[in-house]
């Protein structure tokens, strides 16, 4: 399977791979500290064990980020 | 039509030379008015730009006061505007770069209960908060009002924005549903961010301000862009309306301004 995420191309050999799947694959330490996105489509947090990607998707992790005055 | 001064016209000379923007343009800009939310890393750079572009009226909102640590990055202040109201120090600078425009201090923390009195006046704002529960504020706020707006955010080396024009694209919440729990997502004061980092996003939030004034270009709508100064490598991220957004969606559950949690103020 065929996906891309954040503009990388990734392989993946598993066939079933969930939004929680591939959050640990990428190694994302606090999965509430990013907004995630299939081809577009915004993921509620609660859906991510049952959404398995399709080769080519396209994720998008969105980092929140604040900052800016102090 | 305004009629511009001699020095006007030799002032604003590089914008005015500007096929898209000319005097047109340039009027556009001085009968603006632009609320920057935060004179911190991103609205010092974008207080001093609009300042300098001549937008006629920029209201400026922060309750802190200026720290030493805040000089590495907050270039609208200077080293003896320490213990100073940020707001006070951003608007010495803004009048000291171009004494055509007028500015506005609301030294205050925005919240669920005054937001509205404040931005209500402005064309666009801009977001340079630091807390999420701000950002969340700021967000629903203008969607309520449907008032454009930046936003924007930085950590370590990397920055993100999105310019929303409220139910026409993608909202903050389009895409960031709610607040992450508070510890969750560290601030610069915790995790550290380059100072022209802070440069680089509140100058492009600058950027997207003068855009909309004048009508020049697409805006950074329905995209969030992000970069990443360790590699400079740049990304623009489509974004969607989302009919389920809480705010601005089809069947919207926030339909009043709530403050998320105690609002983190003048903590330092």
């Amino acid at each position: 399977m065929h996906i891309s995420v954040n503009g990388e191309q990734h392989e993946f050999n598993e066939v079933e791979v969930s939004i929680s799947r591939l959050l640990e694959i990428r190694q994302v330490e606090s999965p509430e500290m990013v907004a995630v996105q299939i081809n577009g489509e915004f993921v509620e947090m609660q859906n991510y064990p049952n959404t398995y990607l399709k080769s080519g998707d396209d994720i998008e992790f969105l980092y929140f980020m604040g900052g800016g005055s102090q | 039509m305004i009629d511009f001064t001699e020095e006007q016209l030799e002032r604003y000379s590089r914008h005015i030379l500007l096929d898209d923007v000319g005097v047109e343009g340039q009027e556009k800009l001085l009968q603006a008015k632009v609320l920057i939310v935060g004179a911190g890393g991103l609205g010092s750079p974008a207080a001093l730009y609009l300042a300098a572009a001549g937008v006629g009226t920029i209201g400026i909102v922060d309750s802190d006061v200026v720290e030493i640590s805040n000089l590495q990055r907050q270039i609208a202040h200077f080293s003896k505007d320490i213990h100073f109201a940020k707001v006070e120090s951003a608007a010495e600078k803004m009048k000291a770069i171009n004494p055509d425009i007028t500015v506005k201090t609301h030294r205050e923390c925005l919240r669920a209960e005054n937001i509205s009195g404040i931005i209500k006046d402005y064309d666009f704002i801009i977001d340079g908060t630091d807390n999420f529960p701000t950002k969340f504020l700021v967000n629903d706020a203008c969607v309520f009002l449907g008032i454009p707006f930046s936003h924007g955010g930085i950590l370590r080396f990397n920055g993100q924005t999105m310019t929303v024009i409220p139910y026409r694209t993608a909202c903050y919440r389009c895409s960031f549903r709610n607040p992450p729990p508070p510890d969750a997502v560290p601030s610069c004061a915790q995790a550290g961010v380059l100072g022209a980092v802070a440069g680089m996003l509140g100058t492009i939030q600058a950027a997207e301000t003068l855009k909309y004034i004048t009508g020049v270009g697409e805006l950074l709508t329905n995209s969030l862009l992000t970069f990443d100064a360790k590699t400079m490598i740049f990304r623009k991220i489509k974004l969607n309306r989302q009919a389920n957004c809480p705010v601005c969606g089809t069947d919207p559950q926030i339909t009043e301004l709530v403050d998320t949690e105690k609002t983190v103020c003048g903590l330092s």
